[in-house]
This record gives structure tokens, C-alpha cells and sequence, in this order.
């Protein structure tokens, strides 16, 4: 068994047989050309050039039922480039001037081309470069008359591969493909993208050597550990199968809770949303049929960089995250950082208890102009889409007084700027016992709240979860602990709001009924939680079930 | 000569599509049309020569328009960037 390491861009688990996806040789050679053959040369390129159109015109239609339009715009792209102006005249101009053969003005002109993308600032543009190649290939395969490899075999295959050309990834047939593999690449490559569209494991930067020996070779792709094993052994093998049959079985509830409502059997909708932490875990908020953003953690847009995030870097990634949810509600949690997330940049003071120290809305009420700066980004985002705004570790009714005095700050200067924003909801966090005790106050304030049951255990229990050793003193399902969530519940109800969970105990399964016999609003969670939970829900009968549920728990 | 300035608005600035779908407008007039970007220009008849220009959201561009349907011409690249970019 040999075991390589990359990089995991999809998780999920294949077993197959490997198939080494080989470039065509495409080394061109220099060829001087008479004068008299100079007209033909221009031919040449042109007829390929127009095959090469051809070719990606029926690639378009055909991949748009198999990838999606998205996907198959590239062919649309490649087409349009194939058309460019600067890429006719540049080649048609080395053939005449330099005297060469088609093949190499092609292999020149798509390497200057590609320089100059490569050379741009811009990431998107960066990888434009590899189009041009691509378009450039296409050609190339023409005017020496070879065809792109296909995969050819009957059973569907791991595909391994240097690289992989947005193209070549794309006119694959899907059914034959269980996996990518390959030694290049990158995260945001269309390979990468393709593999998360399709649902399928997928490595890149993986130190396979591409040898004709492993062809054919069984091998198991681990897309969750990122590593692929050539002809496992048969603990490894039946370890991963297990594993495989646990994520198929997964997959298949999956299929049939998709699109299905979050509802009781006694008629009552639970809105149903997902956790993230980055935006570019948004594909699997879709994936998993979430019906919202119950907590989006703005803290990677600080932990990423050395210094502040600025308003338009934030108004980017929140404009983006609410134009893909396209109307559906997606709460933004306001910079929740200090205690175990830390940024150098923000140079916070040491402290002996941070867990109990300057952290979230702290930090946010004592440094008003970064808190400003997200504020601005919120409110202008909000203009293209479902915007909430929540406030972490609130306390006192005196904070939300000051919140409340710096979002009017911000929302005048806006009004001033002539920069549109919209009107988000904003809610807050329950998470210390203070603001359980006082909620029936702070319900009146706000719009929303949502319980977020980590910290109000902690803060509840004076338990430190990451603390090992307290295990046997810790207990999830502690009476305080729900008591605590069916009283914020109750008193949101009073002020006619909404209440919501967006800790780990609402994705919790034994808690489900409970939640829900206590008239909770939303449940949020980590996506891959999603649908068995909506299926908990679909299952239960709140009027039936409710009075028994709660002597239980309460 | 007909000239306006624009801000691209669009959050990935101007892209491979919407690029691809300028110089097709473009090129329905017989007006030489020229796109500026911080002093850098670019024929907007030419596909590379635009996404060249690596135009951002928030950026201002300058758009001249030259030749016997410059009015129209610059009509039409105004609505076509204000709808798509």
C-alpha cells in the first residue's frame, strides 16, 4: 500500500481504480516557412480556429445539462476568447512576420497571452492565464490532427492528473468520474469547483507520481483526510468502506429530505438554518437545503489578515453571502473575538481570564470606529438582500442603548454619503445567564434573539469545556441549562419575537422535541446537520408528544 | 468625440462574461471605442485588451466614443454598463 498526502477541496470517499489522465504531447517545434506559404499557414489556423469554436459550441450545449449553466459558461468564455481580436491578429502576425508554422505562432501568442494574465494582480484574472492555455490546446490538438484523451473505461474511475484544464475537467463524462486527484492545482481551480458542484472527493497538490505502473491500480480516495491510498490493505480497505457506507447512507436520507419543509406532523414550521464561518462554506449551506443563515461568524474577515478588514473588503463577502442566499434570511454575527480567537493586530491586552474578559460586543463598544467600519459594511450589504444583524455577549439593557446610539451614528453618515443601505433586522446572542434573567427586557429592544448554548453552559455550569477533567462534572442536558432556553423562549414570545438557537445543542438530536414543545422558532446548526434534524422534526407530533416531553427535560 | 466616465458597481468587476459581452456591443458600432482605466487604455473591440485592463469594483473608468454613430454608440455603452456592470 502506498499513501500520498494533498490537499482536500471536496470531502466524501471513493474506491476505485485509478486512471492517469494524460496530456497530449503538445511540444511544438519552430518551422520556417517559405513566402508562398504564408497564405496557407493563416488557413490553417483559421480552420482550426473555427473547429476549435465548433467544438466548444457543442461542449456548451451539452454541458449545461450535466454541470449546470454556471459551469458551462466557460465554454462561452473560451468561445469569445477564440473570437478576440488581439488573439487573431497576434498569431496571424507571427506567421507572416517571423515566417513560422501555425502550431508554433499558437504556442507563442497563448504564452503571451497567458503571461500577461498571470502577471495581473487580480487572483481571478491570475487564473484566466489558464484558459488561454486551454483555448490555445484546443487548437494545437486540431492542427496536429490527435483528440484530447477520454476516459474509456466501463467502470467509473479516479482520475489522476498533473493538472486539469477548466475544459478537460468539464467535457469529462461525469459518470465515469468517482474522484480528482491531482498533483497541481488550486482551491478555487475550476477542477476544485467542479468536484464541490458534482458532490465528489477531489485532491489537489498530491505527491502521486504519474506512472503508467499505477494505472489501473485500486485505490481509495479519503476526501475528508485528504489522502489517497494505491492498493490499500485490507484493514484500510475495510475500514474505508465502512466509512463509505456510513456517508452513502447520508446521501441517500439527503436526497429525500431535499426541499422537503422543516414541519411537525401537527402543522408547526421550524425555520431550519445553517452555522457557517466563512463564505466559502456557502455551498454547503445550499447543499444541504438550509433554509437560512442563522450565524454567519464574521471573525475569519480579522483573522485572515494582519490589520482591520476594511468597510468595502466587508461589504464584498456580506453583499455576496446575501445575494447567493437570494432572500432567504442570513444573520451576520457581529466581531466576536478576543478570549480563544485572537488577532495580533487588535494588540488586546493579556489577560488572566479571557474567557470572562474583554471579548465581542466589549471590544466592539470600547474601539466604536472598527466597530463602525462593520456596521457600515452591514447596513449597505443589507440593501442587496435578507440581512439580520446579532450582537454577541450581551449583558445589560445599557449596551444595547449604546449599540443602538452608534448604528444611528452610522446610519446618519450614510444618509449623509448618499450611500444606500438597507434595513436589517438586529437581534441579539443570549449567551450569559445576565441576559436570560433580564430578557423579558431586552425582548422589548430588539428583534430577534438566539441562544447560544455553548457559552451560556460555561457561563452557566462554571464549566470550562476544554477542559478534559471536568467531563464527569459536565452535563449537556443540565436542567439549568433549559430551563434558562425555555424562559428566553417564553419571554421573546411575550414581546411578540423570535427566538432561536445557534449553539451545538440545536443541532442536538435528543434535544429536538424538546425545543420544539417549547415553541422554539429556528434551530441553527452546522449544514451537515441539517437534514437529519429536519427529519426529527418532520417526525414528531408537538401536540401529542409536547406535555411529556417537557416533565422529562424541565 | 463622445466621452463619459462610469464605476463599475458589479462585485467581481469586469469578468471574462460580462468582458466578453462589452466587446460584443462594441463591436455593433462602427465607432472606434476606447476604454480608460487609470491612464491605461483599451479597445473595447478587443476581448484580452479589456480583462487586460483588470477593472475592479469601484473603479472609474473613462469611455470614448470616435466616428459617424458616436452618438448612438455611447448611448448604447452607457445602458449596457449601467445594466451589466
Amino acid at each position: 500500500m502506498e499513501t500520498y498526502k494533498g490537499k482536500s477541496v471536496f470531502g466524501g470517499i471513493a474506491i476505485g481504480k485509478l486512471h492517469i489522465y494524460n496530456k497530449k504531447n503538445l511540444q511544438v517545434k519552430r518551422k520556417h516557412i517559405e513566402t508562398e506559404e504564408i497564405e496557407r499557414e493563416v488557413e490553417r489556423f483559421h480552420k482550426a480556429r473555427e473547429d476549435a469554436i465548433a467544438q466548444l459550441v457543442e461542449l456548451y450545449e451539452k454541458s449545461i445539462s450535466s454541470v449546470g449553466t454556471s459551469n458551462a459558461a466557460i465554454f462561452e468564455i473560451h468561445q469569445m476568447m477564440l473570437q478576440d481580436d488581439d488573439y487573431i491578429e497576434s498569431t496571424e502576425n507571427m506567421i507572416q512576420t517571423q515566417q513560422v508554422n501555425a502550431e508554433y505562432a499558437v504556442a507563442m501568442t497563448s504564452d503571451n497571452f497567458a503571461s500577461m494574465f498571470a502577471a495581473m494582480e487580480d487572483d481571478y484574472m491570475k487564473g484566466r492565464a489558464a484558459d488561454v492555455r486551454d483555448i490555445s490546446e484546443r487548437v494545437l490538438l486540431i492542427l496536429t490532427g490527435q483528440e484530447s484523451d477520454c476516459i474509456d473505461t466501463e467502470e467509473p474511475v479516479i482520475v489522476v492528473a498533473d493538472d486539469l484544464a477548466p475544459s478537460e475537467t468539464v467535457q469529462m463524462d461525469k459518470s465515469k468520474v468517482l474522484s480528482f486527484v491531482t498533483v497541481h492545482g488550486s482551491t478555487n481551480s475550476h477542477t476544485a469547483i467542479l468536484a464541490r458542484t458534482m458532490g465528489i472527493p477531489a485532491l489537489i497538490g498530491t505527491p502521486i507520481p504519474l506512472e503508467d505502473s499505477i494505472n489501473g491500480k485500486l485505490a481509495i480516495v479519503d476526501g475528508d483526510t485528504g489522502q489517497i491510498y494505491v492498493e490499500p490493505d485490507e484493514e484500510t480497505f475495510a475500514m474505508m468502506q465502512e466509512k463509505y457506507k456510513v456517508i452513502q447512507t447520508k446521501k441517500e436520507l439527503l436526497q429525500t429530505l431535499k426541499g422537503k419543509e422543516t414541519v411537525t406532523l401537527d402543522g408547526r414550521r421550524i425555520m431550519l438554518y445553517a452555522n457557517i464561518g466563512n463564505y466559502k462554506d456557502l455551498s454547503l449551506v445550499l447543499e444541504n437545503d438550509a433554509e437560512g443563515i442563522g450565524l454567519f461568524r464574521s471573525e475569519f474577515l480579522y483573522l485572515e489578515g494582519d490589520t482591520y478588514p476594511t468597510e468595502e473588503e466587508q461589504l464584498k463577502i456580506y453583499r455576496a453571502v446575501a445575494e447567493t442566499m437570494a432572500g432567504k434570511r442570513v444573520i451576520i454575527r457581529t466581531l466576536d473575538i478576543g478570549a480563544d480567537k485572537q488577532a495580533d493586530y487588535f494588540e488586546l491586552p493579556k489577560e488572566e481570564n479571557p474567557a470572562m474578559g474583554c471579548r465581542a460586543i466589549r471590544i466592539c463598544l470600547t474601539r466604536p470606529e472598527v466597530f463602525k467600519t462593520q456596521l457600515r459594511a452591514l447596513f449597505r450589504a443589507s440593501a442587496f438582500g435578507k440581512i439580520a444583524i446579532m450582537y454577541p455577549m450581551i449583558t445589560s439593557l445599557s449596551e444595547i442603548t449604546k449599540i443602538k446610539n452608534i448604528v444611528e451614528e452610522v446610519k446618519q453618515e450614510l444618509t449623509e454619503a448618499g450611500v444606500p443601505f438597507g434595513n436589517p433586522e438586529q437581534g441579539i446572542m443570549i449567551e450569559t445567564p445576565a441576559a436570560v434573567i433580564i430578557s423579558d427586557q431586552l425582548a422589548k429592544e430588539v428583534d430577534f434573539f438566539s441562544i447560544g448554548t455553548n457559552d451560556l453552559t460555561q457561563y452557566t455550569l462554571a464549566i470550562d469545556r476544554q477542559n478534559a477533567q471536568l467531563d464527569e462534572f459536565y452535563d449537556p442536558h443540565h436542567q439549568a441549562i433549559l430551563r434558562m432556553i425555555a424562559t428566553t423562549v417564553e419571554n421573546a414570545h411575550k414581546a411578540n419575537i423570535w427566538c432561536g438557537i445557534c449553539g451545538e445543542l440545536g443541532a442536538d438530536p435528543e434535544l429536538s422535541k424538546l425545543f420544539l414543545s417549547i415553541g422554539i422558532d429556528e434551530l441553527s446548526m452546522s449544514p451537515g446537520n441539517l437534514l437529519f434534524i429536519r427529519k426529527i422534526i418532520r417526525e414528531t407530533n408537538i401536540l401529542e408528544e409536547g406535555e411529556a416531553i417537557r416533565k422529562q427535560f424541565l | 468625440m463622445k466621452e463619459f466616465n462610469y464605476v463599475i458597481t458589479d462585485a467581481e468587476g469586469i469578468h471574462a462574461r460580462p468582458a466578453g459581452e462589452l466587446v460584443k456591443k462594441a463591436k455593433e458600432y462602427i465607432s472606434s471605442i476606447s476604454i480608460i482605466k487609470e491612464g491605461k487604455k483599451a479597445d473595447a473591440k478587443k476581448l484580452f485588451g479589456v480583462m487586460g485592463l483588470g477593472v475592479k469594483q469601484g473603479m472609474e473608468i473613462t469611455v470614448q466614443v470616435e466616428g459617424e454613430d458616436e452618438e448612438t454608440a455611447a448611448a448604447a455603452m452607457e445602458t449596457f454598463l449601467k445594466e451589466n456592470l
